[in-house]
């Protein structure tokens, strides 16, 4: 199960639809084994693309050192499909190179509501999980279902 | 001469976990050989058959991402440190597509 902070995701959903119809990257870093998705991370998707998404290199490197010196992993790593649903396409699963990392995804291809969605993808092998969105407060817990459910916020 | 090599979560498979190793070479190509020869395999994961990087892996030394650097032939020396990362990509990019850019 990925559990995030509401801020943290309304931030991945934001840069999302700012960077439509263009693929939007990121990270969100967390201390090194806690699972905890603390520091969000916007990337430039350097192929700057309606279909297909790079990490820019050189802010990567800058980015990855930065969370070893901070004893921090990738705990989730984001992009969003922009015109298709929010599940990992062919390209994802055979390119996904952090076994550890939640992968989510993002869909804004309808304007009013967006999909959000969280996957491990190891091995080649896609297992869709539970997304907990937590408010910051802590009062309130909202629990969402696994597929074919879909978490769908209202912008 | 020692090099000092980060190696990424997903290739420490190959070298028993360890985050950093060390390894030997006058240039980047020498260097992944010296490390096959300790860490069978690896090397493998970074190159093509065609013998050229893999498009998909990030390979840095220092602050310079050797592709432009002039890649395997990138000139190494004692104290430089390697870094491997596996590059960040994906998409809805179908994969006929993908098998035609990565044969490109």
């Amino acid at each position: 199960m990925l559990t995030i902070d509401r801020a943290i995701a309304d931030a991945i959903i934001a840069h999302a639809r700012r960077d439509h119809p263009d693929e939007a990257c990121g990270v969100v870093a967390g201390p090194a084994g806690s699972d905890k998705p603390l520091r969000h991370i916007p990337m430039t998707n350097a192929e700057r693309s309606t279909t297909f998404y790079r990490f820019d290199s050189m802010e990567q490197l800058k980015v990855w050192r930065q969370m070893d010196d901070l004893d921090e992993e990738p705990v989730i790593i984001y992009h969003s499909h922009t015109a298709t649903e929010a599940y990992p396409s062919r390209t994802d699963i055979s390119l996904a190179g952090e076994p550890g990392a939640h992968y989510v995804l993002v869909s804004t291809r309808e304007p009013d509501t967006t999909e959000f969605r969280s996957f491990r993808i190891v091995d080649q092998q896609v297992t869709e999980e539970p997304v907990q969105v937590v408010d910051s407060d802590a009062v309130q817990t909202y629990m969402f279902g696994q597929t074919p459910t879909t978490v769908v916020y209202d912008c | 001469m020692a090099i000092e090599v980060r190696i990424p979560t997903i290739l420490r498979s190959y070298t028993g976990g360890a985050k950093a190793v060390e390894g030997a070479g006058t240039t980047l190509s020498e260097l992944l050989s010296n490390l096959d020869g300790q860490y069978n395999g690896l090397r493998g994961r970074l190159i093509t058959e065609e013998g050229g990087l893999h498009r998909f892996v990030n390979i840095y030394v220092n602050d310079e991402d050797v592709r432009f650097t002039g890649a395997l032939e990138t000139k190494l020396a004692d104290g430089d440190s390697v870094t491997i990362l596996p590059a960040v990509a994906g998409g809805a990019f179908g994969f006929a597509a993908m098998a035609a850019l990565a044969s490109a």
